[in-house]
């Protein structure tokens, strides 16, 4: 990366990112983009890397400079790392930003090789901090950190979901391992629910306490030594059928960040999290999930004065961004849908040639 | 009875809580209730400043106003702990 600024002021960077399917369950690719496009101090060049033909930002020319298609996680670290050495071949890509729960282990692990050998940089937790915040030990992880988590079971088996029944209290929530929940107010529902997500999303399933509350999100960056760079509280307003959030609305709620920055400070969280939490009628704040990317509305935090994508980039090329303290509240996002027209030839392209 | 810490109303009555999210719209009467709530007015303060406003008896005031206020503690736009009916 040359670090001398160009004719408009700016540091030119190469900034590869995925999660390009902007849909009714958007990927934070799109959103994480516009962020960087936002930039004052950053010249950006976008490589989009996709998963499939269909990904709308793949025809986002306005956003999206050059876009590649790179392996399923599934492939493995092997395939995804000879896809990114042809990519770096044609490409300078300074900085990668991953945006899916499904990549990021493939991520993780090659991120040593991808710096050593190509010079890509990465800002992501290790694999134990990955893996310490996963749903289905997430209330040890609570413990350990300080954070009310909802107790739960984590059941491989009929038989042991049934056990967990036993000792459970309705309504109780049954979760997938990755997406999916469902309240049960009985036992006959929780049975329903169990073998739909297992159906869905495979085994383990989750037996969880309910928490009755409002759900409250925060979008938070740590710097890997206990910093706290940015974070932005948020309510959702309208979500759609998949839970996902249509409409939020940046709220002030001084409790909820003094939460969120001790943990990201106690865990030494490095790289974007989204935190979502239930808040009970009493003012209690239980802790649901840890996701360990951006969340999809994280271009809500550029519109409150907090850029936590640009100070990703600043962290992963070794600088020191200063602490953003201050956000407005009472920002509101609102998604809208709307449809690209594209020629068949871009289609054809992206499908056959795996470039765009 | 004290309205919550950094409630926000526009001069069209719209209401905006900044610790939930929420926001609500209220009609010119309302918005005065809460402006006088702003003030630190009390329930009886309140009702001595709408009686010259409105030609009605004091009784239906005090109705109406008891249920407004019942409402905003509902929405948690009036402190938990101040709001009428709490503990």
């Amino acid at each position: 990366m040359k670090s001398t600024p160009n004719a408009s002021g700016r540091i030119p960077c190469t900034v590869a990112v995925s999660g390009l399917n902007n849909v009714d369950s958007p990927g934070p690719g799109m959103p994480v983009i516009r962020a960087l496009r936002q930039s004052h101090r950053y010249d950006f060049r976008i490589v989009g890397l996709s998963y499939d033909s269909l990904e709308p930002g793949l025809y986002m020319h306005d956003l999206v400079d050059k876009s590649y298609q790179v392996p399923l996680p599934s492939a493995g670290t092997g395939a995804l790392m000879e896809r990114l050495r042809y990519l770096q071949s044609v490409e300078n890509i300074d900085v990668l930003i991953p945006n899916f729960d499904a990549e990021l282990h493939n991520f993780i692990r090659l991120a040593p090789t991808l710096e050593s050998e190509l010079g890509i940089r990465t800002f992501l937790p290790s694999l134990q901090e990955f893996d310490a915040r996963h749903k289905a030990v997430l209330h040890e992880y609570g413990q350990l950190h300080g954070v009310k988590v909802p107790v739960a079971s984590t059941v491989f088996t009929i038989n042991e979901f049934h056990r967990a029944l036993d000792v459970s209290v309705y309504p109780l929530v049954v979760k997938g391992k990755y997406y999916d929940a469902q309240i049960a107010h009985s036992a006959d529902e929780a049975l329903s629910a169990f073998y739909k997500i297992s159906a869905k999303w495979g085994l383990p399933v989750l037996v969880q306490q309910y928490v009755r509350g409002t759900e409250v999100n925060v979008t938070a960056l740590g710097d890997g030594a206990g910093k706290c760079i940015g974070a932005v509280p948020m309510r959702k307003l309208y979500i759609t059928d998949k839970g996902k959030a249509w409409a939020g609305v940046s709220i002030e709620d001084p409790e909820l960040m003094r939460l969120s920055a001790a943990l990201v400070a106690s865990a030494r969280w490095k790289g974007p999290c989204e935190l979502e939490y239930m808040r009970t009628e009493d003012g209690e704040y239980y802790l649901m999930e840890m996701n360990p990317r951006f969340p999809a509305w994280v271009y809500l935090a550029v519109g409150c004065g907090q850029n936590h994508p640009e100070a990703l980039v600043d962290l992963a090329l070794g600088q020191k961004p200063p602490a953003m303290n201050d956000y407005e509240v009472g920002k509101m996002f609102i998604r809208y849908s709307q449809d690209l027209v594209v020629s068949m030839q871009e289609f054809e392209k992206i499908s056959t040639l795996g470039e765009l | 009875m004290k309205i919550s810490q950094n409630i926000a109303i526009s001069e069209n009555g719209f209401l905006f809580n900044p610790a939930t999210g929420d926001s609500f719209s209220t009609n010119d009467t309302g918005k005065e209730i809460v402006r006088l709530l702003q003030e630190g007015k009390n329930q009886a303060q309140i009702l001595d400043a709408m009686e010259g406003l409105f030609a009605t008896d004091r009784a239906s005031l005090e109705k109406d106003l008891a249920d407004f206020l019942y409402m905003l503690g509902n929405y948690r736009i009036l402190d938990a702990n101040t709001a009428p009916g709490s503990l």
